[in-house]
C-alpha cells in the first residue's frame, strides 16, 4: 500500500471495525475478537507510517474540493503520526480492557458501545491525519458526535445531564468559536493548510492575530483550557473505558493537539514572537493548570479527581505550546504521549477498583492496595508521573518544558510547574498512602481480590510503558522535534 | 422537438394532469398520474438547467413576443429553483402515498389533482418572465395549498388553513397592488421591459410604493419574521405529504420571486437607494433568534421544525440583505440545502406521526430503539439542519460566515453562530427523547416503518451529506445565478 492510501486505511478501518461489530452483535465473543482484530490492525497500519515520516517523504492526499480552493486533504506530519500510532495502540489495550470491564460491570448495550467507540477512533485518527483545518474540524465533530452516545451510555438523569453538558459546550466551542476561526484564516491567508514556518505571517496585525488565537485556543474545547472545562468532568458519568481511551487520551489530546499544530502550522513561531498580546494566553493556560489542581484536591470521587487532573495536565500542554521556545514545543508533544501513558492507567485503576468493589469514592479505597496489589501498584506509578517524579514518563516532558522555560526566561510558566507539581504530589499521594497503609473501615460485603484478568493485563502494560518511555524515549523525541523543521 | 420547445412542459404537464387527476378513480391510479407528470417536469428540468447556466432561455407563448404575450425566460436562477422544485416533488410523492391513504382515505383523485395544481403553480412562477402571470400562478398555488392544508385530519387543520387563507389573500394583493403601480407608470408586465423602463421613473412615489407593497406582499408568502404567524399552523396541521412539499417548496418559491423583483425589475441601483438591505438585515436577524427560541419551546415536533423553518427564512434575509453576488449566492444555496434538509426532517417526524399517532415529543421516547432507521435519519438531517462539516447546513453557514466577514460584519457573524446552536438545542431536544429516554410505560411496541416511507427519507438524508461534499452543483450554479441577478457587478 502506498502511504497516501494508509492514510486513508488508518481512517476506514475503525469504521469497517464498527461495521463488523454492529453486525455481529447476537455472537459477543466474536463482537469483542473483531474489536480487538481491528484495533490491531489499526496499530499495524500505523506502524507502516513510521518509515515515511522518518525518511522525511512528504505524504499528502486531496480527496475532493469541497468549495472552490478548499479541499478535504490529508498529510502526513510527525506528531499527527505519534498521535495515530497512540491512540491506536491505546485503543488496542483498552479494547482488551473493555472486555473485562463491560462484562464485570455488566454494563448494558455492549453492541452499540464498541461501533461508537470505533466510529470516535475513527475521527481520532482523521484528525491525526488532516492536511488543512477544514478536514481537520471534519473530524474533530466526528469525535465529537460519536462521543456523545458513549457519554450518555448509562441513559439515566445523571447520564442526560452530563450529555447535556458535554455535547452543549464541544459545540458552543467548536461552531460558535473555532468555525468562525478557521473562517477567518482562510480569508486572511487564502489557504488553511498545516504548513511549516506557519500561514498566517503578514497577514494578520498583532491585535488580531492575538484576538485569533484566542478563539483557537477556547475554541478547542477539547483542550479543556478554563473555562470551557467543565464538559470534562461532566463526561465522567461515561463507562470507564471511555473515559480511559477516549477522555485522558483521543478526545482530550485531540484538542491539544489542535493548539499545537495551530500554533507551529498556521501561526508560526517566528509570527507569534511578535505578538506581545499572546501572552494573555500563557496566564490563562497557567491559572487553568493551577486552579485544576486545586479543584481536583477537593474532589471526593475519584474518577472526578482524575478528570480535574486531566484539565491540569492538558493546560500543561497548551502552556508549552503557547511559551514559543523550541524545547518547549518538543516538551508539549512528549508531554501529548507522556500523559497518555500515565492517565489512561490511572483512569484503568479506577474501573478496576470499581468493577472488583463497586467503590468510587476516594475515603472508601482505605487498604484497598492488599486486595488488589496491581491495581494500586500501577496506580502508583501512573501517581508519579502525573508528579513528574523519574523514572517515568511525565519526568521526560516535565524536563523539556523547563529546558523551554528557561530558553526565553519565561519564569511565570517555572513557578506555574512549581506549583502543579506540589498539588499533584498533595492529591495523589494520599491516596497512595491510604490505599497501602491504612486499614480497612469495615470489610466489604463481598470479598473481592482483583478484577477480571484482561483489566489487570491492560494496566499492567500500560504502567509498564509509563517506566519504558521513560527509559527509551530517544526515538519518539527524535521523530516529534521535526515538527520544528521549516521547509523540507 | 428542442429544449427550448419542452421547457415550457414543466408547467403545462401537471396543470394538464391536474383534472384528468381529478376525474380519476381509485387510489392507486391518481397516483401514479401525478407522479408520472412530477417526473416529467423534473427530468425536463434537468434538461434545462445546463442550458440555461450559459445563456437564458426564452420562450414566447404562441408565438406572441414580448411586450403583447407571455414569455418564458429562464436563466441559472430560475432552473436550479425549478429543478429543486420538480426533483422534490419526485422524491415526496412517493413517500406520500402511503401517508395520503391513511390521511386522505376518500377522493383521492382530488387530493392529487390539488397537489398538481399546487406543484404547477410553483413551476409557473419559478419559469415564468411576466410580473402579472407570476400572481396568476401564486393564486393557483396558493388556492389550491389552502385546500390541501385543511384536508388535515386534526381538528384545527380548517382553522390553520383559513388563517393561511387570509394572510396569503392579503400577500398576493398587496403584490398585485405594487404590480398594478408599476404598470401603470412603465406600460408593460414583462420583467425585461420592466427592468429596462423602471429606471426613468425611480425617483416616483408610485414605484418606490409599489415596492414596499411587493416585498410586504411577497414577505407574507415567504414567512418573513413578522409575517409568519401563518406558517406554524399551517405546517402542523396540514396532512404530512403537504408539510413536507410545502416546507421545501413554497417558501422557496417565494424567495426566488422576492430576488427576481427585486434585483431583476427594480434593479441594483433602486435598492440602494430604498432602506432594503437593513430591514431584511434586521428581520432576517430577529427571526433566526427569536423563531429558533420558539422552537425550542415547542412541544410538537412539526410545530418545532416550523419554527425552525421561519428561522432559516431569517438566514436567507440575512444572505440576501448584504447585496452582493456573494451574499446573494449564500442565500440561494441555503434554499436548496434547507430543501433538502428540512424535507428530511419533517418526513421522518411525519413518518413517527404514521406509526405512533401523535406528533409529541413525549410520544418520540424510546424510539431510538424502535424505530432506529427514522431516528437516525432524524439525527442526521439535524446536524445537518445545525450545520456539522460534511453536510449541506455546514456549507450553507461557511458560505453566510464568509460573506459577512468580507463585509466586516461580525454582529451578523454572531447570529449565524447563535442560530446553530439554539438548533443543537431543539434538535437535541427531539434526539434525546428518542434515543436516551424509555418508551412511556403501556404503549405497545412501535415497529420501524414500512420501506416506501424509509426509502426517500434516506434517499434525502444522503442528498444532505453528498450536496455537503460534492459542492460543484449548488455552489458554482448558485454564483452564476447570483452573478446574473447582479447584473455582473460585484
Amino acid at each position: 500500500m502506498s502511504p497516501a492510501m494508509l492514510i486513508v486505511a488508518l481512517i476506514v478501518t475503525p469504521l469497517l471495525g464498527a461495521l463488523a461489530v454492529g453486525l455481529l452483535g447476537r455472537w459477543p465473543n466474536l463482537r469483542e475478537t473483531a474489536t480487538l482484530v481491528t484495533a490491531a490492525t489499526l496499530f499495524g497500519l500505523a506502524t507502516q507510517l513510521i518509515g515515511p515520516v522518518v525518511n522525511r517523504y512528504d505524504v499528502a492526499l486531496e480527496v475532493i474540493e469541497i468549495l472552490p480552493g478548499l479541499a478535504i486533504t490529508f498529510r502526513l506530519e510527525p506528531l499527527g503520526l505519534i498521535f495515530a500510532l497512540l491512540a491506536s495502540l491505546l485503543w488496542f489495550v483498552t479494547s482488551v480492557y473493555a472486555i473485562g470491564y463491560m462484562r464485570g460491570a455488566k454494563e448494558p448495550r455492549h453492541t452499540s458501545f464498541y461501533v461508537f467507540f470505533a466510529i470516535a477512533i475513527s475521527g481520532a485518527m482523521g484528525v491525526a491525519t488532516a492536511g488543512n483545518l477544514l478536514t481537520l474540524f471534519i473530524f474533530y465533530e466526528v469525535l465529537t458526535i460519536s462521543t456523545w452516545p458513549l457519554v450518555t451510555h448509562k441513559q439515566n438523569d445523571a447520564a442526560r445531564a452530563g450529555g447535556r453538558t458535554y455535547l452543549g459546550i464541544l459545540l458552543f466551542t467548536s461552531i460558535g468559536l473555532l468555525l468562525p476561526a478557521i473562517i477567518w484564516t482562510w480569508m486572511a491567508a487564502g489557504t488553511t493548510d498545516f504548513t511549516p514556518g506557519g500561514i498566517l505571517f503578514g497577514t494578520l496585525g498583532p491585535t488580531e492575530a492575538a484576538i485569533l488565537l484566542t478563539l483557537f485556543v477556547l475554541g478547542i474545547g477539547k483542550a479543556a483550557v478554563m473555562p470551557m472545562h467543565r464538559w470534562l468532568p461532566a463526561a465522567m458519568v461515561a463507562p470507564t473505558p471511555v473515559s480511559a481511551l477516549l477522555h485522558a487520551v483521543a478526545v482530550v489530546k485531540a484538542g491539544v493537539f489542535t493548539i499545537t499544530k495551530v500554533v507551529i502550522y498556521i501561526f508560526g513561531l517566528d509570527f507569534l514572537a511578535n505578538v506581545p498580546l499572546e501572552q494573555w494566553l500563557v496566564y490563562l493556560a497557567g491559572f487553568t493548570v493551577v486552579a485544576a489542581s486545586i479543584i481536583a484536591l477537593k474532589q471526593v470521587e475519584l474518577k472526578r479527581m482524575l478528570a480535574y487532573s486531566t484539565i491540569s495536565q492538558l493546560s500543561y500542554i497548551v502552556l508549552a505550546a503557547l511559551v514559543l521556545a523550541p524545547f518547549a514545543e518538543i516538551g508539549a508533544a512528549v508531554h501529548i504521549v507522556a500523559h497518555a501513558f500515565g492517565k489512561i492507567t490511572l483512569f484503568f485503576c479506577a474501573g478496576a477498583i470499581y468493577v472488583a468493589s463497586k467503590k468510587t469514592r476516594l475515603d472508601e479505597i482505605r487498604g484497598i492496595g492488599r486486595r488488589m496489589p496491581w491495581t494500586m501498584v500501577a496506580f502508583t506509578i501512573g501517581a508519579v508521573s502525573m508528579i513528574g517524579v523519574p523514572p517515568t514518563a511525565g519526568f521526560v516532558s516535565k524536563w523539556y518544558i523547563i529546558a523551554g522555560a528557561f530558553q526565553v526566561d519565561n519564569y511565570f510558566t517555572l513557578v506555574v510547574l512549581m506549583l502543579s507539581t506540589g498539588l499533584n504530589a498533595a492529591y495523589f499521594l494520599p491516596i497512595v498512602f491510604r490505599a497501602f497503609f491504612r486499614d480497612e473501615d469495615v470489610p466489604p460485603k463481598v470479598e473481592h481480590g482483583e478484577a477480571p484478568w484482561p483489566m489487570v493485563a491492560a494496566l499492567t502494560f500500560t504502567a509498564a510503558l509509563v517506566i519504558l518511555f521513560f527509559a527509551f524515549n530517544g526515538p519518539i523525541v527524535d521523530i516529534e522535534s521535526r515538527i520544528l523543521e521549516v521547509g523540507q | 422537438m428542442s429544449i427550448l420547445e419542452w421547457m415550457p412542459f414543466s408547467v403545462l404537464l401537471p396543470l394538464l394532469a391536474a383534472p384528468v387527476c381529478a376525474l380519476l378513480p381509485g387510489r392507486f391510479l391518481p397516483w401514479l398520474l401525478a407522479m408520472a407528470s412530477v417526473t416529467a417536469s423534473a427530468v425536463i428540468m434537468a434538461f434545462v438547467l445546463p442550458e440555461a447556466v450559459n445563456e437564458p432561455m426564452r420562450y414566447f407563448f404562441g408565438d406572441w413576443p414580448p411586450p403583447i404575450g407571455i414569455e418564458y425566460r429562464v436563466d441559472a436562477v430560475n432552473a436550479f429553483i425549478g429543478l429543486l422544485i420538480a426533483v422534490m416533488g419526485t422524491v415526496i410523492l412517493p413517500w406520500g402515498r402511503i401517508s395520503v391513504n391513511r390521511e386522505v382515505p376518500q377522493r383521492q383523485g382530488l387530493f392529487y389533482a390539488l397537489f398538481l395544481l399546487s406543484f404547477a403553480g410553483l413551476m409557473g412562477i419559478t419559469l415564468t418572465g411576466d410580473a402579472f402571470n407570476v400572481f396568476v400562478f401564486l393564486e393557483i398555488s396558493s388556492l389550491s395549498t389552502y385546500v390541501l392544508v385543511a384536508q388535515g385530519r386534526s381538528r384545527a387543520a380548517p382553522l390553520s388553513a383559513f388563517r393561511y387563507l387570509v394572510m396569503g389573500t392579503l400577500g398576493a394583493t398587496f403584490y398585485l397592488i405594487g404590480i398594478g403601480l408599476i404598470y401603470i407608470m412603465t406600460g408593460t408586465l414583462n420583467m425585461v421591459d420592466l427592468a429596462e423602463r423602471l429606471p426613468a421613473v425611480a425617483d416616483s412615489r408610485a414605484v418606490q410604493a409599489a415596492f414596499a407593497f411587493i416585498i410586504v406582499g411577497i414577505g407574507l408568502k415567504l414567512a418573513l419574521f413578522p409575517l409568519h404567524r401563518w406558517l406554524p399552523g399551517a405546517y402542523a396541521n396540514a396532512p404530512s405529504a403537504v408539510t413536507v412539499f410545502l416546507a421545501s417548496t413554497a417558501t422557496k418559491v417565494a424567495i426566488y420571486v422576492l430576488l427576481r423583483l427585486v434585483f431583476t425589475v427594480f434593479g441594483i441601483e433602486f435598492v440602494r437607494q430604498m432602506p432594503f438591505a437593513e430591514v431584511f438585515f434586521v428581520l432576517g436577524v430577529i427571526g433566526i433568534l427569536f423563531a429558533s427560541i420558539w422552537a425550542i419551546e415547542q412541544d410538537n415536533a412539526k410545530r418545532l421544525l416550523a419554527y425552525s423553518s421561519v428561522a432559516q427564512v431569517g438566514y436567507m434575509a440575512l444572505a440576501i440583505s448584504f447585496v452582493s453576488v456573494a451574499g446573494i449566492s449564500a442565500g440561494l444555496v441555503h434554499m436548496f440545502n434547507h430543501a433538502l434538509m428540512k424535507a428530511a426532517l419533517f418526513m421522518s417526524v411525519c413518518t413517527v406521526i404514521y406509526q405512533v399517532g401523535s406528533p409529541h415529543i413525549s410520544a418520540f421516547r424510546g424510539l431510538g430503539r424502535q424505530m432506529p432507521l427514522t431516528m437516525l435519519a432524524f439525527v442526521l438531517a439535524g446536524l445537518s439542519l445545525i450545520g456539522v462539516p460534511l453536510t449541506v447546513g455546514f456549507i450553507s453557514k461557511w458560505l453566510l460566515i464568509e460573506t459577512a466577514m468580507a463585509d466586516g460584519n461580525w454582529f451578523a457573524v454572531v447570529v449565524v453562530l447563535v442560530g446553530s446552536l439554539l438548533a443543537v438545542m431543539y434538535i437535541g431536544k427531539v434526539a434525546e427523547a428518542a434515543w436516551l429516554r424509555p418508551a412511556p410505560e403501556g404503549r405497545e411496541p412501535v415497529r420501524e416503518a414500512h420501506p416506501g416511507l424509509l426509502v426517500p427519507m434516506w434517499i434525502l438524508v444522503a442528498a444532505n451529506f453528498y450536496f455537503g461534499i460534492d459542492t460543484r452543483l449548488t455552489v458554482d450554479v448558485a454564483r452564476r445565478g447570483a452573478e446574473m441577478l447582479m447584473g455582473g457587478s460585484p
